[in-house]
């Protein structure tokens, strides 16, 4: 049996899904100022998918979240988030790539978090048991309980990146969108976040995961989206994975090593080893 | 001794007009403190500044043609507040610039008009630009009072919104709250502020008003609820001794009060001067 068939016998199930799927993008093109960064990108996820948005910088992959999010117009095509057009809502988590806020802000751990459940609340209504219930368990499901009351200031980039999720699972979402979440986090720590993700589409929750590390969305993720402008594939890390879709997605040469069920992206002969 | 003290205390409240004229320094004081909290986090000092400018040609104008001068501030800081939200909104962050020339060129339009439309130099419009605290007649309290009034009840029923879209617009937009709207919100909470507090301290020192009271605050808390709060009592506090000081010394009492709130911040800044600076590097 060859290397690449026992791939195929290893991939995950897709999670059963009779209904339409919750994202939904079509031919979609928009930017910036007039400056297209995304074209025709055609895709759909079903409910409960794990998805891997893979490209290189400037590909387009925080455009495409913005899209999702309804928070940058589609010039052309269209999203559709459950059959409805993109909008904002607390339905759909978001974690920005680089955090644009400011460290010195006087806010706390606990302070953060709570703010997840803030659109939920609606206006004029105050936290309750609730709400402070659900903030307790995203602090614990990122394993970050003992700091609640530390000022933001005084986290490290990966603990900040931990809070950050843990205000985007506060929001009880049925979408998250992650862009790169695992980015100055430690291995320990990157390998417990992709645990809780499994866990939370095992689950019902749909999640898209820009990601820099391709071994680790190869080995974890059950769907990949290679995306430089355009798409360049999407399906199964399985039947996405070929040097030919990778290398023209990344406009360099990247060698696959297969050992069993793992697969290793080699960035180029002398770069070294990238692994999950 | 306690007596006399006492007496120089109560001294100055025997008139009318220096009773109301406290009164609308500690009103104020504590007001600007509050709005000024998200002005020193989102760095809209400037933008402060150039509202109270453009404030001034506002109450210029409604001398000229006749209306109440609350109301031509008032007219022209909302305006200047909802373009600069706006362009805000469409060119980025870097508007300093456009800000800029705006609110100097409005604020020059302002003074030639004074000059060549009113020919006997009314004290009225100079206590605008220098501020006078004993200036403050009944019908003026009663309008910073209401107006403070509404401000703060605005600030105590959205907290929860204005605190997620002033740490992070971006994710609390893309939950589903109207980040826009409530950017232009603060704007208009900051130009009515600036209104406000005009009269009392002056164009040139509302900024201080707005920023020194909550700065010193930040020095000493993590906690944006608590900025807020002990700002609000630096700055009554700065009123109320500027106050007396501007009484005993004969100063202008706009100047009293900033004095005053800038030597509390230098003293809480030398009580812990490594934390000062680390907290004023973080804020960019």
């Amino acid at each position: 049996m060859s290397v690449s068939a026992q791939i195929e016998l290893a991939s995950r199930v897709q999670p059963a899904d009779g209904g339409e799927p919750v994202i939904l993008v079509e031919r979609l093109t928009t930017g910036y100022h007039r400056v297209p960064i995304l074209e025709e990108v055609t895709f759909s996820v079903p409910r409960g998918a794990l998805v891997g948005v893979i490209g290189p910088n400037g590909s387009g992959k925080s455009t495409l979240f913005r899209a999702i999010l309804g928070l940058l117009r589609a010039w052309q095509g269209r999203v559709l988030i459950e059959g409805q057009p993109a909008r904002p809502r607390p339905e759909i988590a978001y974690l920005p790539q680089s955090e644009t806020v400011d460290w010195g802000f006087p806010v706390t751990v606990w302070d953060v978090v709570m703010m997840g459940r803030y659109p939920r609340l609606g206006f004029l209504r105050r936290p309750g048991a609730r709400d402070r219930e659900l903030v307790e368990r995203a602090l614990e499901q990122v394993r970050m309980q003992d700091e609640r009351n530390r000022p933001i200031g005084a986290l490290s980039g990966g603990q900040r990146q931990r809070v950050f999720l843990a205000r985007a699972l506060a929001q009880e979402p049925s979408i998250l969108l992650l862009d790169e979440p695992v980015s100055g986090v430690d291995a320990p720590t990157q390998h417990f976040i992709f645990e809780l993700l499994e866990q939370l589409c095992a689950s019902g929750c749909t999640a898209l995961v820009a990601s820099h590390d391709l071994s680790c969305v190869a080995q974890r993720f059950s769907q990949v989206l290679l995306l430089n402008r355009r798409m360049h594939g999407f399906g199964p890390p399985e039947r996405v994975f070929t040097e030919e879709l990778l290398n023209r997605t990344f406009n360099m040469h990247l060698m696959l090593l297969r050992y069993g069920e793992r697969v290793i992206v080699v960035e180029s002969p002398d770069d070294g080893l990238r692994e999950c | 001794m306690v007596s006399v003290s006492v007496d120089l205390l109560l001294d100055p409240l025997r008139y009318g007009f220096l009773v109301r004229g406290l009164a609308a320094a500690l009103l104020i004081g504590a007001l600007c403190a509050v709005v000024g909290t998200y002005v020193v986090l989102k760095g809209f000092a400037f933008i402060g500044d150039a509202l109270a400018h453009i404030a001034f040609t506002g109450i210029v104008v409604a001398f000229l043609s006749g209306f109440a001068l609350t109301l031509g501030a008032l007219a022209a800081a909302l305006v200047a507040g909802l373009g600069i939200g706006l362009i805000h909104r469409r060119v980025g962050l870097s508007t300093d610039t456009a800000i800029g020339i705006l609110f100097s060129g409005v604020f020059a339009l302002g003074l030639v008009l004074m000059s060549v439309g009113i020919k006997t130099y009314t004290v009225d419009l100079f206590s605008y630009v220098f501020g006078d605290i004993l200036s403050v007649r009944a019908v003026d309290l009663l309008t910073i009072a209401c107006l403070s009034g509404l401000v703060l009840l605005v600030v105590v029923l959205l907290y929860k919104e204005l605190l997620f879209v002033s740490f992070d617009p971006v994710v609390a937009e893309a939950s589903g709250l109207p980040g826009g709207v409530l950017q232009l919100l603060l704007l208009t909470l900051l130009s009515v502020t600036v209104v406000v507090s005009v009269q009392a301290v002056g164009v040139v020192l509302v900024v201080a008003m707005l920023v020194t009271p909550s700065a010193t605050a930040y020095l000493l808390t993590d906690r944006f609820h608590r900025v807020m709060l002990a700002g609000a009592g630096f700055g009554a506090f700065s009123a109320l001794v500027g106050f007396y000081l501007s009484y005993y010394l004969n100063v202008p009492s706009g100047g009293a009060i900033v004095l005053v709130a800038s030597a509390l911040f230098a003293l809480v800044a030398m009580l812990s001067p490594r934390r000062a600076a680390l907290r004023l590097l973080v804020r960019r």
